[in-house]
Order: structure tokens, then C-alpha cells, then sequence
């Protein structure tokens, strides 16, 4: 099967979320993806990253690498940082569970992941960082329907 | 960033920008809680009308005005709203909260 990889590394710093869903999104284009799917991935790199920055590093100084691959019609998301990591997993990926209320975090920053992407896998431990990969069928109607590119 | 933004008939109508994340967020927040202090409002209306993207930042952002003006008895007001960020708002259980014209 044919795959393709990108890896970025930016500053944890908020200016850069637009650029890394953009950045992400733009590789993800070799797919050609809908509006749709464009904006599902745009969402999830975007609540990844800017839970790297907010609660990874507490806003301080750090890297964020982000590893993308297509293969076949699946795009794949590999968000890692290497800030403080997450106490409870299972906690954090609860509808409107946050740590940081006083910041008017929503809590909804895991479920988005899940709901905008097929699958969503966090691994992390504490002081050492974290990492979450997402996976992404693009189906590709264009294609199928016979249109030209 | 400027935030837009203008008071019509006792509301402040916030115009959003295209993409409304952590970092623009930040800027709306302060700018806004600061009106909030200095005048009697009715309600807030979030115009959606500019924005293209938004993520979890957004709705925490919303649901920290919202605990703000309501404790004064006013209301807040989403429109514009495109069907991604329906969606965003609908999973959040934001709409038990927010008005939508």
C-alpha cells in the first residue's frame, strides 16, 4: 500500500495552534477529502495541540511534534508532547471533565477528538509526556463517484 | 487581534473571528469581561456569521460569559452558526443554555 509521512515540530505556544491544523490539514488534502472531513481533522489537531500547551506544559516553554501518515484512503495523527503528562485518563476523556476550570477549559476537548476522528488512543505518563494518535478513513467521494480530480 | 464588537439595544453583540481557538479566545475574554463590569446589559449575542473554525476553546469560552451574565439576569445569543459548529454546540449541551436565532 502506498503511504506517505510528514512530521512538524513547533514551540508550545498558542500562535501556533492555527498553523498546525492548518499545516496538518494541508498534507491531508493529497487525499482529497470533503469540507467536511477538512474540518473534523482541523478540530481534533487543533484539541490535541492545545491540550499539549494548556495542560502538557502549563503554558510554558516546550516542543510539539506531530506525525502524519496516509496510507491507502487512512489518514493518521500522532500528537506528542513531553510536558507533565495526564493523572487520569480515563477521568480526562469525560464529557466536561477538565483540571483547569479557572482557564474556561470546556471538557470536551477528548470527546471532539473521538467524535470528529474513528479512533483516538491516548497514552501518557506522568512527568514524561504524552501522546495521541487518531486515525482517520477518508472516503473520498470525488473518487468514487467518478469525478475528475 | 481586534475584537469586533458593538452594543445594540442593551446586548453586546460580539462579531467572532474566522477561526476562534485558545489563542483568539484569550483576547475576547478580556476585552468582553471588561464591558461586562462597566455596563448593564440584557444578554450577549456571539455572531457566528465570520467564523469558519472553532474548537473546544469556543464553547468554554461561551459557557464562561454565559456563567457571567447570568448571574445579572441577561441571556446569551448564538447565530450564524455553520453546520460543523452545530455540531460542536449540540455535543457540548450548550444549546440548554444559549439561545439560537
Amino acid at each position: 500500500m502506498e503511504s506517505n509521512e510528514m512530521v512538524l515540530e513547533f514551540d508550545s505556544k498558542s500562535s501556533n495552534e492555527g498553523f498546525a491544523r492548518i499545516s496538518v490539514a494541508a498534507f491531508a488534502a493529497q487525499l482529497d477529502p470533503t469540507l467536511d472531513e477538512i474540518a473534523d481533522i482541523k478540530t481534533a489537531v487543533s484539541e490535541a495541540v492545545t491540550n499539549s500547551i494548556i495542560h502538557g506544559y502549563e503554558e510554558k516553554k516546550g516542543k510539539i511534534r506531530i506525525e502524519c501518515k496516509i496510507e491507502g484512503d487512512e489518514f493518521y495523527i500522532t500528537v506528542i508532547d513531553w510536558g507533565c503528562g495526564i493523572e487520569d485518563i480515563q477521568k480526562a476523556r469525560e464529557p466536561l471533565y477538565t483540571t483547569k476550570p479557572e482557564l474556561e477549559r470546556s471538557g470536551m476537548g477528548f470527546v471532539f477528538m473521538e467524535v470528529f476522528m474513528d479512533s483516538l488512543e491516548i497514552i501518557s505518563q506522568k512527568e514524561k509526556g504524552t501522546t495521541v494518535k487518531m486515525r482517520k478513513k477518508i472516503e473520498n467521494t470525488n473518487k468514487k463517484n467518478g469525478k475528475p480530480m | 487581534m481586534e475584537t469586533n464588537l458593538e452594543i445594540k439595544d442593551d446586548f453586546l453583540v460580539i462579531y467572532l473571528p474566522k477561526e476562534l481557538d485558545h489563542h483568539t479566545t484569550k483576547d475576547i475574554r478580556e476585552v468582553v469581561d471588561k464591558i461586562l463590569i462597566e455596563e448593564l446589559l440584557k444578554g450577549i449575542i456571539f455572531d457566528f456569521s465570520n467564523t469558519a473554525f472553532m474548537d473546544s476553546s469556543g464553547i468554554g469560552m461561551i459557557m464562561g460569559r454565559y456563567k457571567a451574565i447570568s448571574q445579572k439576569g441577561g441571556v446569551v445569543v448564538v447565530t450564524g452558526i455553520n453546520p460543523t459548529i452545530n455540531r460542536m454546540l449540540e455535543l457540548s449541551g450548550l444549546y440548554k443554555i444559549v439561545e439560537v436565532y
